[in-house]
């Protein structure tokens, strides 16, 4: 401790009093360790700061000052702290810290920022009679550090940023005492305000839609000043933010349903899209018309046909502009929000699986590389893998399937995706809203947390959105939303409501709305339970609080409705009723706060006109020049690679194995450490039918060439399910788009040309969309400069499994197996792995047979079926140098191949050496391939099922764990223990 | 086959439990008459386990593991139902906490040698964080009548507080002695005897550092186990993670277990009451 430290410490408890409460602190004993702080200590080092000689860390409680010394200590000794684990501190209201040597930080959620800790405690002390005299327990959280060692304050300041606290939801304090307890929200006035409209200039309707977070555009803003003018007379604020949150993007989706002008790149007359979803993405489903497509793009999320009288659903959501604020939090109501999409599906389902992908900035980017108001992509990535882990695994759902990309684009734009699959009885899959049904919420209260989530997700990020937007980010409460799960599914068997809808971006004033649309509904604000006082009327019609369901009760099942779920503790409140109005009204304590036209709400919104041109990057083809370090080599640093190298340190994470259902795991392998192409479930422990979960993207495709970029990726997700055992004549996909400003011609025609892609795939493979989302504008400001993500779209694909026990592992299995690949590989090596490696730009993306790769697909999958096959892996990044390491320590064997048997395409004659030949044929990242192991004695009928698709065998597998390859020129390319490739592939960048 | 239905279990779920699902699953396969039930319902009407043979405290979250995991389910019982639940084992009842079910038994001094007192704690994992993989379980020779010494069952953990701590070596040497260390980690490859001395199983086959290995104990009458990994989710032949590599399988070997346990229940169970 440093003198003047010491004295800085001094003056800050006189100014700054320790809070008028409890504290009590829980720290561990020394004999039983505190793996938390070794951590701490552990990570500062990578900060750059000095390594600590101790870091302890405390849960610590605030507790109301009316509280007795007495029952403070039995709450901390009984309630609080575990006798064998813990040691306690106890310090009274107003006292200072007992000063040690060091640094003592702590950091506390701020206040209105929800706290399911507190929450917890408070119920529990109100339950067994610990209340203080005279009120409440009063309960708030926060987190204690303490530093054994000498910190400059700038060090402390940086350690506390970058490490311990988010300050967008969290205060710290270094070396003070006092924490915000008992602060109160500022107040606002319940009731009707008004907006002044009508007589405002063209500058003051962009002025307003700004500064109230409107995001409106100014044709927008006038349509509603000509709707006003039409009533002659102003609109409430209540009414104002309902048009902005049901006009958002993020619920209307107004670029891909509005009207685009596209210039064609090759050339040609400019070309009229009249809603651009209905002519590519969904005319594909509506034209394969197939039978076992339930419901799809109607609901909130697409129901398919599974066995047994279920259905299946599935929904993936994006979540990225409240993730890239707080990470942690973002991701956490991310899974939040689509598990309750798939709660809300149809008259409701049970989620079985939970699926994530990540694009973030490259791991190891510089310091100087982050721009300013941005997280290290290190940082965003850990706090969206623990924000997925901590709301999937309570909720007891496996999260099962997923990927990680980088990219340097996705810096300060990172995208959260997220998804959930359920399962439903098929008589639940329509529901209907009738006049006269109540509108009942079920689940969390509501609270200031979330304001403008929707019209927020439709802005630029910069670098003051960490500041301004705090608001927008929530922090989810998942035993909330689990007690509601619970609650809601056996309210659904006994038929106690008619349809129901989450809560999601633009809160009740979506849900509400969207529910009444075609009936009308009328609501009171005045019940709506509150988590603290002082929200305007407004503020409770928009809040986007969590854990909230709404449903469309008939008046003779309320009361049995409210005191099932009162029975789990699980508060339902009566809104209102549907009416046969088509107007909705809103009252709050008597005054009615927002009157309007459902027809207006839902259809009085301008279609924008835009236009659309994209023009192809201008790279030479670099062409497929060996690689500067060797073949062997290269293999190991694509393995390297954060993008290939092993995830364990996530999937571990994620508790992947709850409800006992999983078949085909996302590690697999003889030491569980192999990517497996997809994740299987066994739905149904009564049929032994199964659904494979599976994804694919690639942005660097999508910079190159937008619309072969949308037919690889969903011949990748199609390729993983089938390598797994998917029926490809039974798969459904999404479609989850984020993209750039699609004001900009140049984003919203790479747009177009990715949906072209998807509807001619989709036509082409016979797999049907049943479900999508968008996100657009995902872009950047830095001063004048905006920067765009690259173009991403994520195609998640689920696929039936006739028999799970037929399922086939990427792992090979036995020596002197045969090892075929499938699929024609050509020179193709435009955003590749391996050109990304060698720094090379441009190059053909590699461009799907849309008339083979259907009839290839279903011929593998007939051999799968009918056993032949040991295992199989999908060639794709990295291509089959990558497929084949992966197979190869997967089954810790060895694998021989030969790259002049490979079947290939498209060679050029004069220009294909020998070095070029094979550096295409190991690294090409053609699609619609597979590595294939088969048996001796199953072969000529895989041959068989095979015959007339390019299909050869390049080796076998051997015992001897090394992969050995020889070139086209017929000697041997190179040589690599098994022992080196998993080695390789678990260095990159492990959490 | 009358005689399976006459073991019945009772499944408590509360706020935040996720594993209900698979253990009702496994109690059903193995042959017992499986009941799910909130602790709120127990609670108003505790004769219910008058006429059960086994509660069963599934894994999960409950309430969120707030505050710390199992803490706050374990006062709730030990308020609400803890009479009930001790006369139950004193009638020979069993009881059996999985994973978040164990944490609960551990909070609630179930297995502790001396009554009220606490010396013997689940809590954070060595790595820090919460780990899901599957690990090698051994059966010990202990007081729990239905495990077989010896025997290795595969099975997933999915735990961030499942490190079992002892106060001292001599908690540690006691559990042993009296037959309380029910099941421990094991490297299948290099087995070697479990005991209060015993060296540590490296991680990650010891997935949280528990001292001695021990991934669950019974109580000196072996009526009451808790452990940390889940059986019930191996019970299918496709459970095991490598079950691609294995000869064709019947089950998975998590089923064993609980079939094992239901049969000790018929057999310890009093003559039913008003069976046919």
């Amino acid at each position: 401790m440093t003198p003047t430290a010491e004295a800085s410490k001094d003056e800050t408890l006189s100014v700054h009093p320790a809070p008028d409460a409890w504290r009590v602190e829980v720290f561990r004993r020394a004999a039983i360790g505190d793996p938390e702080g070794a951590h701490v200590a552990a990570a500062m080092g990578e900060l750059g700061l000095a390594r600590p000689a101790e870091v302890r860390v405390a849960k610590g409680y605030l507790l109301a000052p009316g509280y007795a010394k007495k029952v403070v200590d039995e709450i901390a000794t009984q309630v609080l702290a575990d006798p064998v684990v813990n040691e306690v501190r106890v310090l009274a209201p107003r006292a200072a810290a007992r000063s040690g040597t060091g640094h003592r930080i702590l950091v506390m959620p701020r206040p209105g920022v929800m706290d399911p800790v507190a929450h917890t405690l408070e119920d529990l002390l109100a339950r067994s009679g610990r209340t203080p005299q005279n009120g409440s327990p009063a309960v708030a959280t926060y987190r204690v550090f303490e530093l054994r060692g000498t910190y400059a304050r700038e060090e402390l300041a940086q350690l506390s940023a970058k490490l311990l606290a988010n300050e967008t939801i969290e205060v710290v304090r270094v070396d003070r005492e006092d924490l915000p307890y008992g602060e109160r929200f500022p107040s606002a006035l319940r009731g009707r305000v008004e907006v002044p409209l009508l007589r405002r200039s063209d500058e003051e309707l962009v002025q307003l839609s700004r500064e109230g977070q409107l995001s409106l555009s100014l044709t927008e803003m006038r349509a509603i000043q000509a709707h006003f003018s039409g009533l002659k007379r102003e609109p409430s604020a209540c009414e104002l933010e309902t048009l902005a949150q049901t006009w958002s993007e993020h619920c209307k989706h107004k670029t891909f349903t509005g009207v685009i002008d596209f210039t064609p790149p090759e050339g040609g007359p400019v070309q009229r899209i009249d809603n651009l979803l209905k002519s590519t993405i969904a005319r594909a489903t509506f034209e394969l018309a197939k039978p076992w497509c339930v419901s799809v793009f109607k609901d909130n999320a697409g129901i398919v046909a599974f066995d047994q009288g279920q259905d299946l659903c599935i929904k993936v959501e994006t979540h990225n502009h409240p993730s890239a604020i707080d990470p942690y939090g973002g991701a956490g109501t991310g899974i939040g929000g689509v598990i309750r999409d798939v709660l809300g599906a149809g008259r409701g389902a049970r989620p079985i699986a939970n699926t994530d992908a990540f694009f973030v900035g490259p791991p190891d980017l510089p310091k100087e590389r982050v721009p300013k108001g941005t997280m290290h992509p290190r940082r965003i990535l850990r706090g969206v893998v623990a924000g997925v882990r901590d709301y999937g695994n309570r909720m007891g759902i496996p999260t099962v399937s997923g990927g990680v990309w980088f990219d340097e684009g996705y810096t300060a734009n990172p995208l959260v995706y997220a998804g959930t699959i359920g399962i439903l009885p098929h008589a639940d899959a329509e529901k209907e809203v009738r006049s006269g049904d109540v509108i009942v919420s079920v689940g969390g209260r509501t609270g200031r947390d979330g304001i403008h989530g929707a019209t927020f997700s439709s802005v630029e990020l910069s670098e003051h959105s960490e500041t301004v937007s705090s608001s927008a980010v929530q922090i989810g409460d998942p035993i909330t939303e689990k007690r509601t799960l619970d609650c809601l599914l056996v309210a659904r068997d006994r038929g106690l409501y008619r349809a129901l809808t989450d809560c999601g971006a633009g809160g009740y004033s979506s849900a509400v709305g969207e529910m009444g649309e075609n009936t009308g509904a009328e609501v009171e604000l005045e019940d709506v339970h509150l988590k603290y006082p002082g929200l305007a009327s407004h503020e409770i019609w928009i809040s986007e609080a969590q854990e909230r369901m709404v449903l469309a009760v008939p008046p003779e099942h309320v009361d049995e409705l409210v005191s099932l779920f009162a029975a789990e503790d699980v508060e339902a409140t009566v809104l209102g009723r549907f009416t046969d109005t088509q107007r909705l009204v809103v009252k709050d304590r008597g005054a009615i706060v927002c009157e309007l036209d459902m027809r207006f709400l839902h259809g009085g919104n301008p279609r924008p006109v835009r236009s659309a041109r994209w023009t192809r990057p201008e790279h030479a083809d670099p062409g497929c020049a060996a690689p500067t370090r060797g073949h062997a080599r290269t293999l190991l640093a694509l393995l390297a690679l954060p993008e290939v190298a092993s995830k364990e340190w996530i999937v571990r994470q994620y508790d992947h194995e709850v409800q006992g259902n999983s078949v085909v795991k996302s590690l697999v392998g003889v030491h569980g450490d192999a990517p497996s192409d997809a994740a299987v479930l066994q739905p149904l422990a009564s049929s032994r039918m199964g659904v494979a979960i599976a994804c694919g993207a690639n942005p660097r495709f999508g910079v190159l060439d937008p619309y072969a970029m949308a037919l690889a990726v969903i011949d990748e997700a199609l390729r993983n399910a089938v390598a797994v055992g998917a029926d490809p004549a039974r798969v459904a996909i999404l479609d989850n788009f984020s993209w750039g400003n699609c004001d900009k011609p140049d984003r919203l025609g790479s747009l177009v040309l990715a949906s072209q892609g998807c509807y001619d795939a989709a036509k082409a493979f016979g797999t049907p969309f049943v479900s999508g989302k968008d996100s657009l504008n995902n872009e950047y400001r830095v001063g004048d400069e905006t920067l765009s993500i690259p173009p991403t779209l994520l195609i998640t694909a689920l696929g039936i499994v006739p028999d799970v026990a037929r399922c086939v592992s990427m792992d090979a299995k036995r020596a002197g197996n045969r090892v075929y690949v499938v699929g024609a590989t050509r020179p193709e090596l435009g955003g590749s792995l391996l050109h990304e490696l060698e720094g090379r730009r441009g190059g053909r993306v590699p461009r799907v047979e849309l008339a083979r790769a259907p009839r290839l697909f279903a011929a593998l999958h007939a051999a799968v079926r009918a056993g032949c096959v040991a295992s199989c892996h999908d060639l794709s990044e990295g291509g089959l140098a990558l497929a084949a390491a992966e197979m190869a320590f997967g089954g810790e064997l060895g694998l021989a191949l030969d790259l002049a048997q490979l079947p290939v395409e498209g060679a050029l004659a004069g220009a294909d050496t020998t070095g070029e030949a094979d550096t295409w044929r190991l690294f090409a990242e053609s699609c619609s391939r597979f590595l294939v192991e088969v048996t001796a004695e199953r072969a000529p009928e895989f041959e068989r099922l095979l015959a007339g698709l390019p299909c050869a065998a390049l080796g076998e597998v051997r015992a001897e764990p090394v992969l050995s390859v020889r070139g086209t020129a017929g000697r041997a390319l190179f040589e690599v223990p098994v022992a080196e490739l998993r080695r390789a592939f678990h260095s990159a960048f492990q959490g | 086959m009358q005689r399976d239905s006459d073991v019945r279990a009772l499944v408590l779920r509360s706020a935040g439990t996720n594993c209900d699902g698979e253990t009702v699953r496994a109690f059903s396969l193995a042959g017992a008459q499986t009941s799910l039930v909130h602790l709120n319902e127990l609670a108003r009407d505790p004769a219910r386990l008058h006429d059960q043979e086994i509660l069963v405290l599934p894994g999960g979250f409950s309430y969120g593991d707030y505050i710390a995991a199992g803490r706050v389910f374990g006062l709730e019982l030990r308020q609400r139902l803890l009479e009930p639940l001790q006369r139950f084992v004193e009638e020979g009842g069993f009881v059996v906490g999985i994973c978040n079910g164990f944490q609960i038994l551990v909070e609630l001094g179930l297995f502790e040698p001396e009554a009220g007192q606490r010396h013997i704690a689940l809590t954070d994992n060595a790595a820090n964080r919460f780990e899901c993989r599957w690990i090698t379980l051994r059966s010990e020779r202990c007081a729990t009548p239905y495990l077989v010494p010896g025997e290795l069952l595969p099975a997933p953990v999915a735990h961030g507080e499942g490190r079992f701590v002892v106060q001292d070596k001599d908690v540690l040497r006691e559990l042993f002695a009296r037959g309380q260390v029910a099941l421990t980690y094991v490297d299948p490859a290099h087995l070697a005897p479990a005991g209060a001395d015993a060296p540590s199983v490296p991680y990650p086959l010891n997935p949280n550092g528990s001292i001695a290995n021990i991934a669950g104990l019974c109580d000196p009458t072996g009526r009451v186990l808790g452990l940390m990994p889940h059986p019930e989710r191996n019970l299918a032949p496709w459970h095991h993670p490598r079950w691609t590599r294995l000869p064709a399988r019947e089950a998975g070997e998590g089923l064993g277990f609980y079939r094992r346990m239901v049969e000790a229940a018929r057999a310890r169970s009093p003559l039913p009451t008003s069976k046919p």
